[in-house]
């Protein structure tokens, strides 16, 4: 597999604020790669230096191995970006706004593709209706369909389902994995944790402009979270002071991260031994939320691989 | 190639899409300042023999045309840029030249629009009401610039301001296709108008290469 993205060393400043402060990134082909961060952590830069809506101070970035400064028409062919902004043209229909679009990448009589993009997104019967006059879930669709009208090889959705109904979402999972089946390359920025967990194979979490964690998704679920033992105690009962230190408390529950299965025990023999009674007891598996709030509060940027 | 195609097919359309606005209301607008300025002057006031309804409407037609083509382009980038959808050309394989001429020629082309329409609108009009239309049309007379007077009438002073203004000098050579006379040379007017717009194109073109406000 080839390399789809390359992202070397991109530096990039607003003013006093620096928006990416260093970021490198591969992406193969083929990949579905999850782009998480909380609100300013540089998501919407990076792509839109990848887009070259924004051009970096520093470092490098190619689409396909062309470089999206020198060779732009080429990295841009490749492209196809659903930005994060609800934008549209009020002058045009749906039709007419993926004509024009397929027209601006050099493609003419695109009807066939239009059409089928249409009918995977659920937008037939509006095909000929003004974008204006379109509810904000539909113009979220339009916008799907206008990235993809020149079948790019590498697919970047911005927060595509902000604000767009249950029905809708799944609906376009199922085309986008469709497409990432076929073999699009698809990166994904999303709020949605648990959509990156299900859809990516990896991901890169940015933090004020900075990559603080890389892996595969599983990698990272096992290595970042792993399991938590939770357990109330009945009545009156203290949890011993040994155990004060590997705990927090959490809604009446005392919450112990695991290392291992056989931590369990030792947490349960001291509970014992101190004469406490257990009420309650459960283990969860951390989901990537988790990890995403144990990402963002510690600085684990030298635990990096 | 089909990528500029497309994108001034598309800057044509979004005018052409509403052109009561953009194209009729110019039109309109012009036809009123010539009722209302040859019904107060027309009696009063000629200019080097030409009637002054008819000393109008060359200014008239240029003043259309200038304002028309400038607003196309203007407001078209702005209103894309302010709503966001600006994005969509910016994105694709659009180099900054096929940009600037896809944005120019669509502005032209309205500009040519509302240019002709009121030139036969009100050309129309002075027919019928000032039986004039015949002599305009075909016997180019004396003529001086600025869109509604002489600049011979100014002091001294504002002559020469507004021999620094290059829309004095499309004026001056526009009417001088009409009446044969001009204030300056008509070839002193095209040179200066076509430097004028070599300066603005290498302007603008240089703003767009360099994504000046475009891309950040």
């Amino acid at each position: 597999m080839g390399v789809a993205v390359s992202i070397q060393d991109v530096v990039k400043r607003f003013g006093s604020v620096r928006a990416l402060a260093g970021v490198s990134l591969e992406i193969a082909e083929g990949e579905f790669f999850g782009l998480l961060g909380p609100n300013g952590a540089g998501k919407t830069t990076l792509i839109s230096c990848l887009a070259g809506l924004v051009r970096p101070d520093a470092g490098r970035l190619s689409v396909l191995g062309c470089d999206v400064h020198a060779d732009y028409r080429e990295a841009r062919r490749r492209l196809g970006v659903v930005p994060q902004e609800l934008v549209f043209d009020p002058f045009f229909s749906v039709r007419e706004t993926l004509r024009i679009q397929s027209g601006y990448f050099g493609i003419r009589r695109n009807d066939d593709w239009i059409d089928e993009i249409l009918a995977n997104l659920d937008l037939t019967g509006k095909a000929d209706v003004n974008m204006r006059r379109l509810s904000g879930g539909m113009k979220r669709r339009v916008l799907v369909a206008q990235a993809l009208v020149h079948k790019p090889p590498v697919i970047v959705l911005n927060e595509p389902t902000a604000g767009v109904d249950v029905e809708l979402r799944q609906g376009l999972w199922q085309f986008v994995r469709r497409l990432n089946e076929e073999g699009h390359t698809v990166i994904l920025t999303t709020h949605y944790l648990e959509e990156a967990e299900a859809l990516c194979g990896r991901i890169a979490m940015l933090k004020q402009g900075r990559v603080v964690a890389l892996d595969t998704t599983p990698n990272l679920l096992a290595r970042f979270a792993g399991h938590t033992l939770n357990v109330r105690l009945a009545g009156t009962a203290v949890l011993p002071e040994a155990l004060r230190a590997a705990a927090s408390e959490h809604d009446g529950y005392w919450v112990f991260r695991l290392g291992g299965f056989d931590e369990i025990e030792s947490v349960l023999g001291a509970i014992r031994r101190s004469g406490g009674t257990i009420e309650d007891l459960r283990l969860t598996q951390a989901d990537l939320e988790d990890v995403f709030v144990g990402v963002m509060h510690e600085e684990i940027v030298g635990a990096l691989p | 190639m089909i990528g500029f195609r497309t994108l001034l097919y598309k800057e044509v359309l979004r005018f052409w899409k509403v052109a009561f606005q953009t194209v009729g209301a110019p039109v309109l607008t012009a036809l009123l300042y010539l009722l209302i300025f040859s019904h107060v002057l027309d009696a009063q006031v000629q200019v080097n023999n030409v009637r002054y309804a008819a000393f109008l409407i060359p200014g008239l037609v240029m003043m259309s045309v200038l304002q028309n083509a400038f607003a196309n382009s203007s407001s078209s980038l702005i209103q894309s840029k302010v709503m966001g959808s600006v994005v969509f050309i910016l994105l694709p394989p659009l180099s900054y030249v096929e940009f600037f001429l896809a944005y120019m020629i669509a502005a032209v082309a309205r500009g040519l629009m509302v240019g002709c329409g009121v030139l036969v609108v009100t050309g129309w009009f002075a027919l019928d009401q000032l039986a004039g239309f015949q002599n305009f049309l075909i016997m180019p007379l004396t003529m001086l610039s600025g869109v509604f007077y002489s600049i011979h009438s100014l002091p001294v002073f504002w002559q020469e301001v507004s021999r620094f203004n290059p829309v004095f000098y499309m004026i001056d050579g526009f009417r001088f296709g009409f009446f044969g006379v001009s204030d300056v040379a008509p070839a002193t007017s095209l040179a200066v108008v076509a430097a004028s717009f070599l300066a603005v194109a290498l302007t603008t073109l240089s703003m767009l290469r360099s994504g000046y406000k475009l891309r950040y």
